[in-house]
């Protein structure tokens, strides 16, 4: 069973249905059991780090997921605020995440007006490394992005691609049986579909 | 490479889709589930639904609806219609919406906008603002579908908008909607440079070229349109239609 994490932040939906239409065995759940019997894990989440992590550590899951991903190494996908919890820390409320992934999440600082805060809209990544998760994947393929702040990466083996927007960021990350995306696969046409299905097979 | 967005606005009204004229003149185009469906097969960006009586109405935009767009849509898309409580917008984001719009809340009660950024992220709340020229020739900010004028200047509007913590700002222009001569550019430029977030160009879109104006002349950040993506021909007759990838590629290498 695929488990979306249910921690009271954005859009859950719109990522199960994703999941759903490729298989069935996909469950939205905030119950750590569900997440302990769990073979994947997708962590989803819109909105503000700092409360990112409190409603996680609220709802009993904090312990259990570090467990599931850093013990049993169990698959999971971060996506948007799910991959940017995945860092050390962020200055978005000045709180510290999970630290599965080396670096921090910063706020884009803009002087050009026609690059503005937030990035909302189509950016192309750059493959940085072969991965399962971009597998039949294009280089250069474009996924739909919004967001205010930015993960700046200290390993760059965990980088798995990078966009420019303002500046170069990491928009994918993976280390061993983590793996994260600044981007929306779920919102990203067939390619997103394409790079869902590859988590699911993994 | 980062490319603007191009977003076709759907205009809902007795649970059927329907384009207007200057807000006026509203004709039926078809349903809007169908509408979704193929512009998945044309791969749009993103959409934006806009239930223009909800306000008027005193309610909110069909939660059951939003539900059976998310069930379709393969790209994010925004909600708009009667938004003015935090609740509202929780039930439509649980209902697979990816943003939602707030017009009329927005200037009858702007902590309503400060207070839902700080719930649900400043990406998640984007601001619709309807301006009009009122008896005097003055550019002026209208709520209720057009039907309210207000004494707002739109300039200053835009600027407190963003101070509210809004993530976007969608820009029409009242006189403009539905008579595909292009965009207001000279409006859309003064209030794209004012404000640090990202302005969509609305109302007037009636070739790939206006998208091009709106994006390169004028500043925006993504472009929308009505009639252009519902209205095929001289004689204006209904056809959902989107530009192909190679489009897109043209309208913004130019």
């Amino acid at each position: 069973m695929i488990i979306v994490v249910d921690y009271g932040m954005g859009n859950l939906l719109s990522v199960s249905r994703k999941i759903s239409k490729i298989t069935n065995k996909v469950k939205i759940s905030s119950d750590p059991l569900d997440i302990i019997n769990a073979d994947k894990i997708i962590l989803p989440g819109v909105g503000h780090f700092a409360n990112g992590v409190k409603k996680i550590k609220e709802y009993n899951l904090w312990d259990v997921l570090n467990n599931e991903v850093l013990i049993k190494k169990k698959p999971v996908l971060g996506i948007c605020l799910g991959m940017q919890l995945m860092s050390k820390f962020s200055e978005e409320g000045n709180e510290q995440g999970f630290g599965w992934i080396d670096g921090k999440v910063k706020l884009f600082k803009s002087d050009n007006i026609r690059l503005k805060v937030p990035q909302m809209g189509w950016n192309t990544i750059t493959q940085k490394k072969p991965s399962l998760l971009l597998n039949k994947v294009d280089d250069k393929s474009e996924f739909y992005f919004v967001h205010s702040y930015y993960l700046d990466s200290n390993n760059p083996n965990e980088v798995l691609a990078t966009t420019d927007y303002i500046k170069k960021f990491t928009s994918a990350i993976e280390r061993d049986n983590i793996f994260g995306t600044q981007f929306h696969p779920e919102k990203s046409h067939t390619i997103g579909e394409k790079l869902l299905t590859n988590f699911i097979n993994l | 490479m980062f490319r603007p967005r191009i977003i076709p606005v759907l205009l809902l009204k007795d649970k059927g889709m329907v384009k207007s004229i200057k807000y006026k003149k509203y004709k039926y185009i078809g349903d809007p589930i169908n509408a979704v469906r193929i512009f998945n097969d044309q791969l749009a960006d993103e959409l934006v639904f806009l239930d223009i009586e909800a306000t008027n109405e005193n309610r909110t935009i069909d939660i059951q609806f939003v539900k059976s767009i998310s069930k379709e849509a393969d790209m994010p898309f925004a909600i708009g219609g009667g938004i003015k409580d935090i609740e509202t917008i929780k039930k439509l984001l649980n209902a697979g919406a990816e943003k939602v719009i707030i017009n009329t809340a927005a200037v009858n009660n702007p902590e309503f906008v400060k207070r839902s950024v700080l719930e649900f992220g400043s990406s998640t709340i984007v601001v619709s603002m309807d301006v009009g020229k009122n008896l005097f020739g003055k550019m002026r900010v209208y709520t209720n579908s057009g039907k309210k004028s207000t004494n707002i200047d739109p300039y200053n509007y835009a600027k407190e908008i963003e101070e509210l913590g809004a993530g976007e700002i969608i820009l029409n222009s009242i006189y403009k909607d539905g008579t595909m001569e292009g965009y207001d550019l000279t409006l859309i430029e003064k209030i794209s440079k004012n404000v640090s977030i990202p302005v969509v160009a609305s109302c007037g879109a009636g070739s790939y070229n206006h998208f091009n104006e709106a994006i390169k002349i004028a500043y925006a950040s993504a472009v929308a349109a009505g009639s252009l993506f519902v209205y095929h021909g001289p004689r204006k007759a209904v056809l959902i239609n989107y530009p192909s990838k190679e489009d897109i590629k043209l309208i913004f290498e130019k």
